[in-house]
C-alpha cells in the first residue's frame, strides 16, 4: 500500500497532462476513451482503498511529507470514515460525467483535461489533513470549475461563472483567515489538522474561538451553500454544462459540509457547542427557504439547484443539533451526524443524476423551461422513468438513500431541537410537491415539445451512454436505501469520534 | 422461521420491481407472473399467520429492520394477500393487451408488498418505509393513465395529502427516540406506550395524524374522492385491504399508546364516529357510483377507527376484514360495469344488475353487507365493535348507530338504481367470464365472514389477537341494528331517485365532500404557493441584488479610487515637484556671479548668525 492516496489524487492530473502531450489532430474518440479509462481506474483505486480500510480504525493510509516546514505546513493526507465515502462518491460521479460526455464534441481535449484536474482537486481536498493543503485544493477546485462553466456553459455562462468564482473565492478568503487564526493559536504553530484536533488550541478562549469559528463557518457556508450565501448557486447551475452541474452539486458542495465535520467541529468544539443554535437556525432557514423558492421555479434546472440548498440545510441542522450534549442520548447524536454524512453521499448521487437528466432534457429541447414540455413519457419512457425515480428518491422516499439520510437526521435531531426539526420536516412535503408538479408538467398529459426555430422535432429517448451514466447512480441510491450497512459501518465509528471530540 | 417472513415481503416487492424494470417487454407475461406471485404470497401469509415468525436485519445505528407476525398482523397479511389475489384475477381478465400490463401488475405487487411490510413491521422505521412506499405506489397507480391531466392531478393530491399526514410518523420516531433515555432505542411499536410526557403526547399526536391521513378520515377525506380516477382494480385494492385501512390498522396496533396518552383514545374514537356520520351523508349525496363507494369507504373505516379508540380490537379487526371483502367486490363490479356500459353515473346505470345477473347478484350481496343487513358480515362486525363504543359512552354508540343507518341508506340507493327495470343497451360490451368468478368468490366471503363475529369463533379471534376483556354485544344490539338498517334501507328504496326536499345549499355540502378540498386549497396550498413566490422574489430582488449590488459597489469604489484618490495623490506628487522647482528658482536668485553682492550676502548672513548666537547664549 505505498502512497496509494497520492496516486489516487494525482493520477488524473497526470493523465490530463498526457492528453496535452498527444498531437492535436488525434481523434476525439481517443481523448474520450482515455478520460473514461482514467476515471474507471480511479474508481477501481478507490474500491481498493475501501477494501483495505478497516472500519473504526481511525485515520488510515496516512502519508506525510515535508512541504513548507518553516510555516508549519506539510503534505499530510489520510482517510477515515468521513472522507472515504466522499472519495468513493467523487470517483463515481466523475466516471458518470465521463460517460455522459461521450458525445461531447466541443474542445474535448481541454474538457477532459479540465475534468481530470478537477477530480484531483476534489480528491485532494477530501484526503487533506493539513489546512493549507485543504485550502489549496479548495481554491483550485473553484478555478477549474470556473473554466468549465465559462468555457462550456450556455449563453450567459461568463457572467454566472464570474459570479461563482468571485463569491466562492471571497468565501475561501474568510476560510483562510480562520485557518491563520488557528495556526497562531496553536503552540507549536502548525496547520496540521490532526495536531490541531489533538491540541484543541482555542479551549477556554471564547472570543478568539468565536471569531475563528465565524471565519471558518462563513467560508464553508458560502461553499455549501446555506441561506443567505446561496445566490451564486442557481445561475451557476443554470448556465453550467450538465456534467459541470453534476460535479458542482454532487461533489463541490460537499466540500463545505465536509469542512464542518473535518475542521470546524473537531478543532473548535467549544465554540461550535456555544453557537450550535445559530447553525440550527441557518439549517432550518435553508431547508424551508430552499424548498419554497424551488417550489416557485419554472426552470427545471434552477428548481433542482434550489433543492440542493434545501438538502444541504438538513446537514447543517443535524450538525448543529448534534452539539447538544446534555439533553439527548448518544444514539440520537450519532444518528444525526451519521445522517448528515449519509445525506452528503445521497445528495451527491441523486442530484448528480438529476442534473445529468436535466442535461438530457436540454440537449433535446434546448430549454429547461418546464412549461415548454408536456407528455414526454409518450416519446421517452426510459427518460421519464429515470427522472421519476430520481425525483422520488430526492424527495426522500423510503427505499432510496435520501430516506436513510433524512430519517436519521430527523430522528436524531428531534430530541435536542424539537421546534427546529418539526419545522424542517415540512421541507419533505414541499420537495414532494415541487417534484410531483415538475413530473406532471413535463412527463404527463398530451405530448408537447418546444418548437423554437432550430429545435429538433423529435425527442429521442435515453441513449446508451446517458443511461450508462445515470442508471448506476440510481441503482446505488436504491442499494443504500435498502441495505445501507456497508456505508454506515464505515461512517458510524467516525461520527462517534467526531462527537467525542466535540464533547471536549 | 425468519426466511418465511422475508419471503412473504420480498416476493411481491421483488417481483413488482422486476416487472417494472423489464417494462413493456414483460406485458405478455405480467398477469401470469403476478398471479403466481400473489398466490404464493397468500400461501406464505397463511403459513406466517399460524407460525408467527419474526425477522430482523441490521439497518441503522441501533435501529434494526424488525418484522414480526402476531395475531393481528397474521390476519391482516392473509386479508391483504387474499384480496390482492382476487383483484389480480379480475384484472388479468379485464386489462386488455393494449395496456401497459407490466407496469400495472408490477405496481400492484409493489403496492401489496409495501402493505405487507406495513402490517408486519415491528418498529417505526420499517413501518414508515412500507407506509410511504405504499403512498408513492398509490400515486403511480392512480395516475396510471397518465395522459389524462385530471388523473395525474388526482394522484398528486392523494400523495401530497397522505405525505403531509405522514410527517406525524417522522416526528413520532424522533420523539420516541428522545423520550426516556434509550428505553425504546429500537423504536419498537410495542414500546411506544412506555414513553414519558411530554414526548408521549407528541408520539400519540404524530401517530394519530398519520393514521387519520392515510385512512382518509376527517379532515383528510377529500383525497380519497380524487383517488377514484385510477383504474377500478386499483380502487378495489386501495379501498379494501391496503392504503386506507393501513391507518386503521396502525391505530388498532397502537391501542396501548392511545390509552397511555390519556386523550388519544377519545380523539380517535370521536373522529372515527364523526367520519362515519359525515362521510355517510356525503355518500348518500353522491350520484356517481364510485364516488358513493369512496365516501362509504371513509365512513366504514370510520367504524374501525372508532373501534381502535374504544379499545374494541376484535370488532375493529372483524370490520376491517369484512369490509375488505365487500368493498373490493363493489369496486370490481363498478369497474366491470364501467368497462361494459361506459359509465359510473348512477342514473346511467339503471338496470345494470339485470344485464349481468351474476355480477348484479354479487354486487347486491356486498351492498347488503355494507348496508348492515343480517345475516351478512358487516352487520355483525359493526355490532361487535359498537359494543365497545357503548361501554365507553352511549353518545358514541348513538353516533355509531347513526353511521350504520346512513350505510343502509346509501347502499339501498345504489341498489335501487342498478335493479331498476332494464334499459336496452345495444352497445354494451360483454363482461369476460374470467372477471366474473372472482366476484362470486368475494360474495361468498361476504357471507362466510359472519361466522367469526359470533362465539365461539369470535372468542378464538380475540385469543389470536391477544385482546382480552373484549366487550360482547347483547342480543338486543344485533336486533336493534338489524331493525334500523332494514327500516332505513326500505325507506331509501321506497324513496327512490326523487330529490330530497332540501335547500340546494344544504345538499351541496355533502355532494361536494363537505368542501374539504377547497378548504385545504384555500388554507394551505394557496398560502404556501404565495409564500413560495414571495421567497423567490426575496431571493432575486433582495439577496441576489444585494450580492450584485456589493459587486457593483466594489466597481464604483474602484472607479472613485481611480478618479478621486488617484488624481489627488497624483496631484500631490505634482505639487511637490512644482514646489521643489519653485524653491529651486528661488535658490537660483542670489547666485548673481558678482563678488560684491556675495560679500554683502555673507555679511548679512554672519550678522544674523551673530545675533542668533548672542540671543541663544
Amino acid at each position: 500500500m505505498i502512497r496509494l492516496l497520492t496516486a489516487l489524487v494525482f493520477a488524473p492530473t497526470a493523465v490530463a497532462l498526457l492528453l496535452f502531450a498527444l498531437p492535436r489532430r488525434t481523434a476525439p474518440a481517443v481523448f474520450r476513451a482515455v478520460w473514461v479509462a482514467a476515471s474507471a481506474v480511479e474508481l477501481a483505486l478507490v474500491v481498493v482503498v475501501w477494501a483495505g480500510y478497516e472500519p473504526g480504525g481511525g485515520m488510515q493510509f496516512e502519508e506525510r511529507a515535508r512541504w513548507i516546514p518553516g510555516a508549519g505546513v506539510s503534505y499530510h493526507v489520510g482517510v477515515d470514515g468521513l472522507s472515504l465515502p466522499l472519495l468513493a462518491l467523487t470517483c463515481l460521479l466523475f466516471l458518470a460525467c465521463a460517460l455522459y460526455s461521450l458525445r461531447e464534441n466541443r474542445r474535448i481535449r481541454e474538457f477532459a483535461a479540465l475534468f481530470l484536474f478537477l477530480q484531483t482537486t476534489c480528491l485532494g481536498l477530501f484526503v487533506a489533513l493539513d489546512l493549507i493543503l485543504f485550502f489549496v485544493f479548495f481554491d483550485l477546485s473553484i478555478v477549474a470549475m470556473y473554466f468549465v462553466i465559462a468555457g462550456w456553459g450556455h449563453r450567459q455562462a461568463a457572467r454566472a461563472a464570474l459570479k461563482f468564482f468571485l463569491y466562492t473565492f471571497i468565501g475561501s478568503l474568510a476560510l483562510l483567515l480562520g485557518f491563520i487564526g488557528l495556526y497562531l493559536a496553536a503552540s507549536p504553530h502548525t496547520f496540521d489538522i490532526v495536531e490541531l484536533t489533538e491540541q484543541n488550541p482555542l479551549a477556554g478562549r471564547s472570543v478568539y474561538g468565536a471569531l475563528v469559528l465565524l471565519a471558518v463557518v462563513v467560508g464553508l457556508a458560502v461553499k455549501t451553500p446555506t441561506v443567505p450565501f446561496h445566490t451564486w448557486l442557481p445561475p451557476a447551475h443554470v448556465e453550467a454544462p450538465a456534467a459541470g452541474s453534476a460535479i458542482l452539486a454532487g461533489v463541490l458542495l460537499k466540500m463545505g459540509t465536509y469542512g464542518f465535520v473535518r475542521i470546524a467541529m473537531p478543532i473548535l468544539p467549544e465554540a461550535w457547542r456555544e453557537y450550535a443554535l445559530v447553525l440550527v437556525v441557518i439549517g432550518v432557514v435553508s431547508v424551508l427557504h430552499g424548498a419554497l423558492v424551488a417550489l416557485a421555479q419554472t426552470d427545471f434546472k434552477r428548481m433542482v439547484a434550489y433543492t440542493s440548498v434545501n438538502h444541504m440545510g438538513y446537514i447543517v441542522l443535524a450538525l448543529g443539533a448534534a452539539a447538544a450534549t446534555a439533553d439527548s442520548s448518544e444514539q440520537a447524536r450519532s444518528l444525526a451526524v451519521t445522517g448528515a454524512v449519509t445525506q452528503m453521499v445521497s445528495h451527491g448521487l441523486l442530484t448528480g443524476a438529476l442534473f445529468l437528466l436535466a442535461g438530457v432534457l436540454h440537449e433535446r429541447g434546448r430549454t429547461y423551461d418546464m412549461g415548454a414540455y408536456s407528455g414526454l413519457a409518450a416519446v421517452a419512457p426510459a427518460f421519464a422513468a429515470m427522472t421519476g425515480v430520481a425525483a422520488f428518491a430526492s424527495l426522500g422516499l423510503p427505499g432510496f438513500s435520501g430516506f436513510v439520510a433524512e430519517f436519521q437526521i430527523f430522528t436524531g435531531s428531534l430530541g435536542p431541537q424539537p421546534l427546529a426539526t418539526a419545522l424542517s420536516v415540512l421541507g419533505i412535503v414541499l420537495t414532494a410537491g415541487l417534484f410531483l408538479r415538475a413530473l406532471r408538467q413535463v412527463f404527463t398529459g398530451p405530448l408537447r415539445l418546444p418548437d423554437a426555430p432550430g429545435t429538433p422535432r423529435v425527442f429521442p429517448d435515453m441513449r446508451g451512454h446517458e443511461s450508462l451514466s445515470v442508471a448506476p447512480l440510481l441503482v446505488l441510491a436504491v442499494v443504500l436505501g435498502v441495505a445501507p450497512r456497508f456505508l454506515l459501518d464505515v461512517v458510524e465509528p467516525a461520527s462517534r469520534s467526531v462527537l467525542e471530540l466535540l464533547a471536549r | 422461521m425468519s426466511a418465511l417472513l422475508w419471503a412473504l415481503v420480498a416476493l411481491p416487492l421483488g417481483a413488482g420491481v422486476l416487472l417494472l424494470v423489464v417494462g413493456r417487454r414483460a406485458d405478455r407475461a405480467a398477469p401470469g407472473v403476478a398471479l403466481a406471485v400473489s398466490a404464493t404470497a397468500l400461501g406464505l401469509a397463511v403459513a406466517a399467520a399460524f407460525r408467527h415468525p419474526s425477522a430482523r436485519a441490521p439497518f441503522l445505528d441501533g435501529l434494526p429492520m424488525r418484522l414480526t407476525v402476531d395475531g393481528l398482523s397474521g390476519l391482516l397479511a392473509v386479508t391483504v394477500t387474499a384480496v390482492t389475489l382476487v383483484v389480480l384475477l379480475f384484472s388479468a381478465a379485464e386489462f386488455g393487451s393494449g395496456e401497459a400490463r407490466a407496469r400495472f401488475f408490477g405496481l400492484m405487487l409493489l403496492f401489496a408488498g409495501s402493505m405487507l411490510v406495513t402490517v408486519t413491521a415491528a418498529n417505526l422505521p420499517v413501518l414508515l418505509m412500507g407506509w410511504e412506499v405504499m403512498g408513492a405506489t398509490s400515486w403511480a397507480l392512480i395516475g396510471y393513465w397518465w395522459r389524462d391531466p385530471e388523473r395525474t392531478s388526482a394522484a398528486d393530491t392523494a400523495f401530497l395529502t397522505t405525505r403531509t399526514a405522514d410527517l406525524g410518523l417522522y416526528l413520532a420516531a424522533g420523539a420516541a427516540l428522545a423520550s426516556g433515555g434509550g428505553r425504546n432505542s429500537s423504536l419498537s411499536l410495542d414500546g411506544l406506550a412506555r414513553a414519558e410526557e411530554p414526548w408521549l403526547s407528541f408520539i400519540t399526536a404524530g401517530v394519530v395524524v398519520a393514521a387519520l391521513g392515510k385512512s382518509a378520515q376527517l379532515p383528510f377525506s377529500f383525497w380519497l374522492s380524487k383517488a377514484m380516477r385510477g383504474p377500478s382494480p386499483v380502487s378495489a385494492l386501495l379501498h379494501s385491504a391496503t392504503m386506507v385501512v393501513a391507518g386503521a390498522y396502525l391505530l388498532l396496533r397502537t391501542g396501548p399508546l392511545l390509552d397511555a396518552s390519556g386523550w388519544g383514545d377519545d380523539v380517535v374514537a370521536w373522529t372515527g364516529a364523526a367520519t362515519a356520520v359525515l362521510l355517510g351523508l356525503v355518500a348518500v349525496a353522491q350520484t356517481d357510483l364510485k364516488q358513493l363507494l369512496a365516501a362509504s369507504s371513509c365512513a366504514q373505516i370510520g367504524f374501525m377507527v372508532l373501534a381502535a379508540g374504544a379499545g374494541a380490537t376484535t370488532g375493529g379487526t372483524l370490520q376491517l376484514v369484512a369490509h375488505a371483502a365487500a368493498k373490493s367486490l363493489l369496486f370490481l363490479a363498478a369497474g366491470a360495469w364501467l368497462t361494459a356500459l361506459g359509465t359510473q353515473q348512477l342514473p346511467a346505470l339503471l338496470g345494470a344488475a339485470r344485464h349481468h345477473r351474476t355480477v348484479g347478484t354479487a354486487f347486491t350481496v356486498a351492498a347488503l353487507s355494507l348496508a348492515g343487513l343480517p345475516p351478512l358480515s358487516l352487520w355483525a362486525a359493526k355490532d361487535v365493535l359498537l359494543a365497545g363504543a357503548l361501554e365507553r359512552s352511549p353518545w358514541l354508540y348513538a353516533a355509531g348507530l347513526a353511521g350504520a343507518l346512513l350505510s343502509a341508506v346509501y347502499s339501498a340507493k345504489a341498489l335501487w338504481f342498478v335493479w331498476r327495470p332494464a334499459v336496452a343497451r345495444p352497445d354494451a360490451r360483454r363482461i369476460p367470464a374470467g372477471a366474473v368468478w372472482p366476484l362470486v368468490l368475494l360474495a361468498v366471503a361476504c357471507v362466510a365472514l359472519v361466522v367469526p363475529a359470533f362465539p365461539p369463533v369470535r372468542d378464538s379471534v380475540s385469543r389470536v389477537l391477544a385482546a382480552s376483556g373484549q366487550p360482547a354485544p347483547h342480543t338486543w344490539e344485533f336486533v336493534l341494528s338489524a331493525g334500523l338498517a332494514l327500516l332505513a334501507a326500505a325507506a331509501a328504496w321506497g324513496w327512490g331517485a326523487r330529490p330530497l326536499p332540501l335547500a340546494a345549499r344544504v345538499k351541496s355540502g355533502p355532494a361536494d365532500w363537505l368542501g374539504l378540498e377547497r378548504a385545504a386549497h384555500v388554507m394551505l396550498v394557496a398560502p404556501t404557493m404565495r409564500l413560495a413566490r414571495a421567497a423567490a422574489a426575496f431571493d432575486d430582488k433582495v439577496l441576489d441584488r444585494a450580492v450584485d449590488g456589493s459587486a457593483s459597489a466594489t466597481v464604483r469604489l474602484a472607479r472613485w479610487t481611480n478618479d478621486v484618490v488617484e488624481r489627488s495623490l497624483d496631484g500631490t506628487v505634482g505639487a511637490v515637484a512644482a514646489g521643489t522647482r519653485a524653491l529651486g528658482r528661488w535658490a537660483r536668485r542670489p547666485q548673481t556671479g558678482q563678488l560684491h553682492q556675495y560679500l554683502a550676502q555673507a555679511v548679512a548672513a554672519f550678522t544674523v548668525l551673530a545675533v542668533v548666537l548672542v540671543l541663544v547664549r
